[in-house]
């Protein structure tokens, strides 16, 4: 009974445009899902996760981006790189995380697996798949879902989807999306495991629902009367009901909604990589550069042996380090060029960007509280209540040109500028 | 000396040059440079600030230098002790118990520069003025109008910051002094360099007085008093701020007077303007220095550094790849890795900043450790 079909998909749910705007002003030049964390696109990290998983056959990204030449040679990438079927479903408009999975479910099922993955872009983590499969076999009922979960402290609990689990049966018997006030600490991931039935009937019947009220309020205040929000209209009505599982993890998982959490997603992914493929990090060679803790150089990188790289920096193609450089904590996306003696900290450096020599480029880390267990960063807003910039990660947009000796701190730069002066705490236009 | 000779006082004039330099308090202004180190004994470009005053009054014939100050320092004494031995002059303390302002204290020392013995005119000067000192030139148009006194002036652009002086411009006679002036009537201040003949001393008595208020204007009033401008130029440098902008002037007066004093382009490092290095001090390579930097004894300079506009104090270090601007730092202090240093951030004697701090315009106490950045202009305790 338990297995009809020895075959599983995932569903990669992407969004679209008007989504991570907290991630401007790179998510300007790239979709959020394929900006590189750890010298990779973020939803590869997932997709590299499927692969390895022998009855994952088939990923579908699931959003409403128009299908550029990005996204096109992304997913052609990706599909040599893991022997994967791999398709770009696209929305007619936001349908919200399930709507989405619903107007596709005919392809979604498509061959009958026995289940499917369904992941959000954002989030950062090392998919433990076999594992969480294996879980979801272990449960009974043909419409349940699995839900992968994680601890995270009592105040910061209230930025996500809470869940309330029984120990003893790993049901979850409670769901709220970011309560105001204190629920559980155990968190949602946003990775979940589907059985078909969950979108054959219950997405089924909420949809339904959906269209009986837009009927009733003349099509009401919505343009997309399919919309269906995972969280509160599904999750949340499933939990209690006997059928839905928490998979606790306690493996790294972060969010990446911002600059920060983006270096901090960085930071995750290669003490992974630390783990599971050291090969792929920097060395570390008499020669020089001096690399300090987990550093990622695509090679086509070129950095100069007096340079000192690290700790979590990924210098992505192309990019080329002068003599006496200073990186650490920062992502170097590719193309760019950092001039000798530069020091740049804590920062996001865009496509292209050229920093002159002994500029300093600088940001302020954001860590989760090393005192607290189970902290993540939390990604809250751009300013505090005087209207300033809360200092954070500085982001240089593509193509910026610092001038030298100049002093970028705390500070959002979007394309295409020639920075000449000093900037602290400001976003220039 | 023959007895006869000391009726002939009024006609000429008998005895030695002598000065006075208005050394005052703890230079509270220029800290936390000062808090080690007495202000007059503070290098300004590889020199203690005094010791440029006391170099050129030597040159202009002066043979006795009075130091009036209001509290004893044992370092300032042994050192000037050992500046006059080489100097052959003789320099006396005069020290006030109470602050006696500008005049009180030249006349509490009245006894050191003019006696029987003694009617020659005296400089003045106060001890944070930084210039070319052209003090043969001011005896010269001293006693070309042969009144009691002349002060010296220097251009200023704000002068509503200060108190001005109105003069005749051909000649050089003082009308009268505006404090703080609204509207523009001089651009012209008191450059705190003076030169008097003894019977100013009718004027002031060994108590609290100002020279400025209660001295100067009755003397005009009289037309006792001239003027004469200082055309190369003048600072004063009481301040960190203008301790900098004093020093660029004073390396540009350097370049135009002993260009072979100033620092060469040599292997691997670029010189931009003017750089004077002490010749125990070491520039690693790829270095770029300049333009107005001041580099003193045994500094070590990594490589990879920038540095504009500051001053490194003896036997500091700056480590490789930083970045400096408008700084002062003390003595043996090092400066990191990847440090920036900026906007008249003065660290005091043995400051050690770590690698990649970022400081803005930061006064640091002496034997701080500085381990991260201060962005915003701060005094560290």
């Amino acid at each position: 009974m338990r297995i009809q079909n020895n075959m599983w998909k995932a569903v990669i749910l992407i969004g679209g445009p008007d989504k991570g705007t907290r991630f401007r002003p790179l998510s300007l030049d790239v979709p959020k899902p394929i900006f590189p964390v750890a010298g990779i696109p973020m939803i590869q990290h997932h997709i590299e996760a499927c692969s390895k998983v022998p009855e994952i056959k088939e990923v579908n990204l699931i959003g409403f981006f128009h299908y550029t030449e990005m996204l096109k040679s992304f997913i052609t990438m990706a599909k040599q790189k893991y022997s994967l079927s791999i398709k770009y479903l696209s929305e007619y408009g936001p349908l919200g995380t399930a709507g989405g999975l619903y107007h596709f479910r005919d392809q979604i099922l498509s061959g009958t697996p026995e289940a499917f993955f369904v992941f959000n872009s954002d989030v950062c983590c090392n998919f433990p798949l076999s594992d969480i499969l294996h879980f979801h076999q272990s449960k009974n009922g043909d419409n349940r879902i699995t839900i992968v979960a994680t601890e995270a402290t009592h105040s910061e609990s209230m930025s996500y989807g809470c869940l309330v689990e029984d120990e003893n049966t790993n049901e979850a018997t409670h769901y709220v999306e970011k309560p105001e006030t204190f629920v559980s600490s155990l968190i949602n991931c946003g990775v979940y495991v589907f059985t078909p039935d969950v979108l054959r009937c219950y997405m089924a019947e909420v949809f339904r629902q959906h269209q009986e009220e837009s009927l009733e309020m003349g099509m009401g205040d919505s343009n997309f009367p399919d919309a269906i929000k995972l969280e509160t209209e599904i999750l949340a009505g499933y939990a209690g009901s006997g059928k839905m599982f928490v998979y606790k993890t306690k493996e790294i998982w972060g969010q990446i909604k911002s600059a920060a959490s983006a270096i901090h997603a960085n930071k995750l992914y290669l003490s992974v990589y630390r783990r599971t493929k050291p090969e792929v990090l920097a060395k570390k060679n008499p020669d020089g550069p001096i690399i300090r803790g987990d550093v990622f150089i695509h090679e086509s990188a070129s950095v100069d042996p007096t340079a000192v790289l690290g700790p979590n920096v990924t210098l992505g193609e192309n990019v080329e380090i002068g003599a006496g450089v200073r990186v650490s904590n920062s992502i170097v996306l590719s193309g760019a060029k950092l001039n000798d003696h530069c020091c740049v900290l804590n920062t996001i450096i865009g496509w292209k960007c050229k920093v002159g020599e002994w500029s300093r480029v600088e940001g302020t880390a954001q860590q989760p509280d090393p005192n607290a267990p189970y902290s993540k960063i939390i990604s809250g807003q751009l300013f505090n209540e005087d209207g300033r910039l809360i200092p954070s990660i500085t982001v240089l947009g593509r193509e910026v040109d610092v001038a030298p000796e100049i002093i970028i701190l705390n500070s959002i730069v979007l394309p295409n500028k020639n920075i000449h002066a000093n900037s602290k705490n400001q976003i220039i236009l | 000396m023959s007895p006869n000779k000391s009726f002939s006082l009024s006609n000429t004039s008998i005895g030695t040059m002598k000065a006075l330099i208005l050394v005052g308090g703890y230079g509270t202004r220029l800290r936390p440079l000062t808090l080690n180190v007495p202000k007059p004994l503070v290098e300004f470009g590889n020199k203690p600030i005094m010791l440029h005053q006391v170099e050129a009054l030597v040159e202009a014939g002066v043979e006795t230098v009075v130091l009036a100050v209001s509290y004893m320092s044992d370092i300032l004494e042994k050192e000037m002790n050992q500046h006059a031995k080489r100097l052959g002059i003789k320099i006396v303390f005069s020290q006030e118990d109470e602050p006696l302002g500008t005049a009180g204290p030249i006349a509490l020392a009245k006894k050191h520069l003019s006696d029987e013995k003694c009617d020659k005119p005296f400089f003045v000067l106060n001890s944070d003025v930084i210039s070319d000192y052209p003090f043969s030139k001011l005896l010269e148009f001293h006693k070309g109008h042969g009144k009691e006194g002349t002060i010296c002036v220097a251009k200023v652009e704000e002068p509503s910051k200060y108190g001005v002086v109105v003069y005749e411009g051909d000649t050089g006679r003082i009308h009268r002094f505006v404090e703080k002036p609204q509207e523009f009537v001089s651009n012209k201040i008191n450059a705190g360099m003076y030169i008097f003949n003894p019977s100013i001393f009718k004027r002031m008595k060994p108590e609290p007085m100002s020279i400025e208020r209660e001295v100067f204007p009755y003397m005009a009033e009289e037309s006792e008093l001239y003027c004469m401008e200082l055309k190369d130029f003048w600072m004063d440098i009481g301040q960190p701020k203008d301790f900098l902008k004093g020093m660029c002037m004073y390396l540009t007066s350097l370049k135009k007077k002993s260009p072979e004093k100033l620092y060469k382009e040599s292997n691997g490092v670029t010189i931009v303007g003017n750089v004077l290095v002490d010749e125990t001090a070491r520039i690693g390579k790829n270095c770029k220095i300049g333009p107005n930097v001041v580099l003193g004894p045994n500094v070590v300079i990594e490589d990879g550094v920038r540095i504009k506009r500051s001053t490194v104090m003896r036997e500091a270090t700056i480590k490789s790849h930083s970045w400096l601007e408008s700084c002062i730092i003390g003595w043996e202090s090092t400066v990191g890795q990847w440090a920036r240093v900026e906007n008249v951030t003065v660290l005091g004697q043995d400051v050690n900043v770590k690698d990649e701090i970022y400081l803005n315009g930061v006064r640091i106490l002496p034997h701080k450790s500085i381990s991260t950045s201060v962005p915003e202009p701060q005094i560290i305790m």
